[in-house]
């Protein structure tokens, strides 16, 4: 539905997001005791700005019509291993390139395949997370579990715990992740090819647009951003456990994307949608885990909204019989 | 001396059969069975006893159950979608029929049919969304894979325990827990025996073909009127029940419920299907790939077990395992066709013998000249095709037309135009039967008669199959012409057996003996392959012994006899070795001897490439169909020839204005009627001197020469 033929009446899915989380702001606020303390209000934004920078790397890949199940899987690994080597005695610096080059490398790996193989992107990422988690886990970690042992007393550690005139770093980091990759979507040449890209990739090709560099950039871009996640989330924490790719932090990752209302099908959406999507987590989240519900319950509560935010962006983009594309799953 | 190397190379190493193994279905198979025995080869290298009854056996009991969940994999898959829910339905099956049967004290067919519609449950809710709603698969599967798998997680917190104590004994339960029929486990029987009526299913209902009809493409299958929404649902519904099954099996088997029951089972069913060779996005695939897929990645994931590899090694070798079968099989479905293409054409080593001159005023019988430059038009841009023009006894003009019908020209003036029948392919060689009905080889079907009351009736449409023919060349390909002996007994020839009509010309880049004489016999209906390896037999003519026929090999440029019946039965004999261009049909000429059409010309640059096999290969491969290298087409030229293979008479239209390529000709009352394949017209021409009443029928009665 283009813009002009709207009613004036209705709204998108992120102003009906934004309100629902602004009710539930309120609903929290009234009802609960603490969830309106400074304390609170400080670990909710910290706890899903990670959430929030794995979703900017997956709203690129999502805009670009594609997917990338890896991302959680491959900021797990690499920097997992950047702790490893400092553990093991290497500076830090040096470790946190290697590392970098270890997730660029998997993002790269992930490009080629999807663009070059021609694996649909779900399988290949899939694939690749379980491949790369496999093949670090195996062959470079010692533990599921890595402390952040170190590195503990160097600039390192502040990135993720320390905070600039009262703001969390991890904070800061999310709105400049954000702002980078919107002001990249948006305004240079490879960003606005993306767009192209995902909107209809035959008509870009044929426009001459290097689909397949263009592919290998944005998985290359995604493990890059996954990494920053990483770093953060390890250093706020001082650990990384690799074993947090068998959960379903991935699907949250989706469920943020999408529910902010960046189309599966590609060429929708902006690094905005992403950060509406963000906050109705957080403070869903946030609320759901002082009232004491239950992890699976959270889980089956989650769920049930992005199913629901699959169904209207089902709606909203509607793919019938004469539309859908062969081998489209 | 080379030469005579090529020859025997070309001879000894038959090319072919790998462009028609290339060619077959079950193709697709042949590499999950490689990948099969490779995984044998290198495992049972590396764990000693693996591959003996005992260390197959072991994994028997969980091969049924995940047959069943790859089973159910693949149906959805074949349908165009996935189902990544199976491993949660999987574990909610087990952990109900366990409540159900131990906690609560069901009856054990009762639980069982509970799990089952849990399972369907579940299917129905994932088959509404994607196949109603129009959902994506993944994603709801994905979705409905946590909640189910979160619900499974809270009822095993608060009844694990319960669960797992047994309150009454049941021996259909013990049957299905313990026992093993021929050996094997029950779960295993039950899954191979499912295996077995979803192959039925599959490849002979009509379902079936709908699953497979919307996987291969949804808009045509929509556009033909199927029910997609429905079988899309359907297939998450079968899905869903087949993985409850394995879910009773495991309950059967280990009586407990836990937190990791069927957990990665998903990624397990779906490396099993792909691995064996069923697509992602659907339409391609089968219950045997299914069953390939379960077996290769049971015993890679109970290798990996057994070798004890560090954390995270199994993880990275199904990892690659799933990445490097879905990448063969991305590239095999994409790149398949291609290979094909080039492979298939396979020349052989041809000499053909002195191209005879034909130079005007050189004295030789094929000099040319013009006669038939200025011969009458019929029907001229009202027809597409008329291969072979024939006349009934009231002289009406009947022709095979590229539509695919036949279409009759009236007498006297044949101004006037009406189709004759609808044959639905493209009718070539006709002949008329004793009784007035019209016999017509028709490309692409087989043979057929027509009566005169225009109702066709299907004479023969396959032979015996070959022995060690690669190809099925029991159906008829390409039949050609034919003619009928006087015991009423139909030969007929198949020009080629390895390419249709449509590409016909490309048999001759091969040069090879594709094509056969078919005889059918309407006294018993049967029809035998009479002689095999032909250089595309093309006309056909009863000789007026009524024990012979001529026949003309166009690849070949010769024309040969041969005796089906009398003292010469069975011999074969050159009749013309080198004609000085490519023969087509034979008919009877009114002074005795037949004509034969020339369909083209003769030229040293095609003649020296077929002794140069190697050249059409390079060619075929390198450069696009439109640059090869083709035998002359464009001439048009009749000659009549006598009972010993001498030249008598020789007709030319030297411009090709008129009629280029003519296929076929016949006499009739002292006209020549003249045909071509892709001609837009029917000529006919007044043969000075012929008799006025002779007609083809009245010779084949004996009246007249």
């Amino acid at each position: 539905m283009s813009p002009s033929f709207r009613p004036a009446f209705a709204f998108t899915q992120e102003q009906i997001v934004v309100a629902i989380t602004l009710a539930l702001l309120v609903l929290f606020s009234v009802t609960l005791d603490s969830f309106l303390t400074a304390g609170n209000i400080l670990a909710l934004i910290q706890n899903v700005s990670i959430l929030g920078i794995l979703g900017v790397a997956m709203a690129l890949a999502i805009i670009g019509r594609g997917i990338d199940l890896s991302i959680v899987a491959n900021m797990a690994v690499s920097v997992a291993w950047v702790l490893q080597l400092s553990n093991n005695g290497v500076p830090i610096e040096i470790a946190i390139v290697m590392g970098l080059g270890l997730a660029l490398a998997i993002g790269l790996v992930n490009g080629f395949l999807v663009a070059y193989v021609e694996i649909p992107a779900i399988f290949a990422t899939l694939a690749m997370g379980t491949v790369a988690y496999g093949f670090v886990r195996s062959l470079l970690l010692e533990d599921n579990l890595i402390y952040l042992k170190g590195a503990a007393d160097t600039w390192f550690k502040w990135i993720g715990s320390g905070q600039v005139v009262g703001i969390p770093n991890s904070v800061l980091l999310f709105g400049l992740v954000a702002v980078v990759a919107h002001v990249v979507l948006r305004i240079t040449v490879p960003g606005r090819f993306i767009y192209a890209m995902g909107d209809n990739p035959t008509a870009a090709r044929s426009t001459g647009i290097p689909i397949r560099p263009l592919i290998v950039l944005q998985y290359v871009t995604a493990a890059a951003i996954a990494f920053v996640a990483g770093v953060i989330a390890a250093t706020s924490v001082d650990s990384v456990e690799t074993r947090i790719v068998r959960s379903n932090l991935v699907y949250d990752v989706i469920l943020v994307v999408v529910i902010g209302g960046v189309g599966l099908s590609g060429g929708k959406g902006s690094i905005r949608n992403v950060i509406v999507g963000t906050l109705l987590i957080g403070v869903l989240v946030n609320g759901m885990t002082i009232m004491n519900v239950a992890y699976t319950l959270q889980n089956i509560i989650k769920s049930l909204i992005l199913l629901t935010a699959i169904v209207i962006d089902s709606l909203m983009n509607p793919r019938d019989e004469q539309t859908s594309q062969q081998g489209d799953i | 001396m080379r030469e005579t190397l090529t020859r025997l190379r070309y001879r000894l190493v038959p090319d072919h059969v790998l462009g028609e193994i290339l060619a077959k279905n079950w193709i697709d198979n042949a590499i999950p069975f490689v990948i099969l025995l490779l995984t044998l080869s290198i495992f049972g290298a590396l764990i000693p006893g693996l591959v003996t009854l005992g260390g197959l056996g072991g994994m028997s009991a969980q091969f049924g159950e995940l047959l069943l969940v790859v089973l159910a994999m693949t149906i959805v898959m074949l349908g165009g979608g996935i189902d990544l829910s199976v491993g949660s339905v999987f574990a909610l099956s087990n952990f109900v029929t366990l409540a159900l049967f131990n906690m609560l004290g069901w009856p054990i067919p009762l639980a069982i049919l509970a799990a089952l519609a849990c399972g369907a449950a579940v299917g129905l809710v994932n088959g509404f969304l994607v196949g109603y709603l129009r959902l994506r698969a993944f994603l709801t599967t994905l979705v409905t894979l946590i909640i189910v798998r979160a619900v499974v997680d809270m009822l095993i917190l608060a009844y694990a325990v319960k669960v797992a104590r047994p309150s009454t004994r049941s021996a259909i339960w013990d049957f299905i827990s313990f026992d093993r029929v021929f050996g094997m486990p029950v779960s295993l029987i039950f899954a191979l025996l499912l295996a077995f009526a979803g192959h039925i299913f599959l490849t002979r209902l009509r379902p079936g073909w709908y699953i497979l009809a919307v996987g291969g493409s949804r808009r045509s299958a929509y556009n033909a009127g199927l029910p997609v929404r429905r079988t899309v649902a359907m297939t998450y519904v079968v899905s869903g029940m087949l993985a409850a099954a394995a879910g009773v099996f495991y309950a059967s088997r280990l009586n407990a419920a836990g937190s990791d029951t069927g957990v990665g089972m998903e990624v397990l069913a779906l490396t099993a299907a792909v691995v064996g060779g069923n697509s992602l996005g659907g339409g391609r695939g089968s219950v045997f790939k299914a069953l390939l897929g379960t077996v290769i990645v049971l015993i890679v994931s109970n290798s990996l077990i057994r070798l004890s590899l560090p954390t995270g090694g199994s993880s990275l070798v199904l990892g690659l395992v799933l990445l490097a079968a879905v990448a063969i099989d991305v590239k095999w479905l994409k790149n398949r066709a291609k290979v094909l293409s080039r492979v298939y054409v396979s020349p052989t080593y041809m000499k053909l013998g002195r191209s005879p001159d034909t130079a005007e005023h050189s004295g030789s019988p094929y000099a040319v000249n013009d006669r038939l430059k200025n011969v009458e038009l019929i029907g001229l841009g009202e027809i597409d095709g008329p291969e072979d023009p024939i006349l009934d006894a009231q002289g009406n003009l009947y022709s095979g037309t590229r539509q695919g019908d036949i279409v009759r020209f009236l007498a006297p003036d044949y101004t006037r135009k009406e189709v004759f029948v609808h044959t639905g392919g493209h009718p070539l060689g006709m002949a008329f039967d004793r009784d007035g009905n019209l016999v017509t080889c028709v490309a692409g079907m087989g043979v057929y008669r027509i009566g005169p009351d225009r109702k066709a009736v299907k004479l023969s449409d396959q032979t015996n199959r070959s022995w060690f023919s690669v190809i099925d060349d029991s159906r008829m390909r390409l039949a050609d012409d034919l003619d009928i002996a006087p015991d009423g007994r139909i030969f007929f020839s198949e020009a080629t057996i390895r390419f249709d009509m449509s590409e016909w010309m490309v048999d001759a880049l091969e040069a090879r003996g594709n094509g056969r004489i078919i005889c059918f016999d309407p006294r018993n209906g049967s029809t035998r392959t009479v002689i095999s390896n032909l250089r595309f037999p093309n006309g056909i003519c009863m000789a007026r012994d009524g024990q012979s026929f001529f026949f003309a090999e166009t690849w070949g440029c010769s024309i040969s006899r041969y005796w089906f019946d009398g003292p010469k039965r069975g011999k074969r004999e050159v009749v013309i070795p080198d004609l000085p261009g490519y023969p087509d049909n034979i008919n009877r000429a009114s002074d005795g001897g037949y004509w034969l059409a020339l369909v083209g010309m003769r030229t040293p640059a095609f003649d020296m490439a077929l002794r140069k096999p190697g050249f059409r290969k390079r060619m075929v491969e390198r450069i696009a169909p439109d640059e090869w290298l083709f035998p002359n087409m464009n001439y048009g030229c009749v000659v009549k020839f006598d009972e010993s293979g001498r030249i008598t008479d020789c007709l030319w239209d030297r411009s090709g204005a008129n009629h280029p390529m003519i296929t076929s000709m016949r006499e009739d009352r002292g006209w020549l009627y003249l045909g071509g394949v892709s001609n837009n017209r029917i000529g006919r021409y007044r043969i000075p001197g012929a008799d006025p009443e002779w007609t083809a029928a009245a010779s084949y009665r004996g009246e007249k020469p």
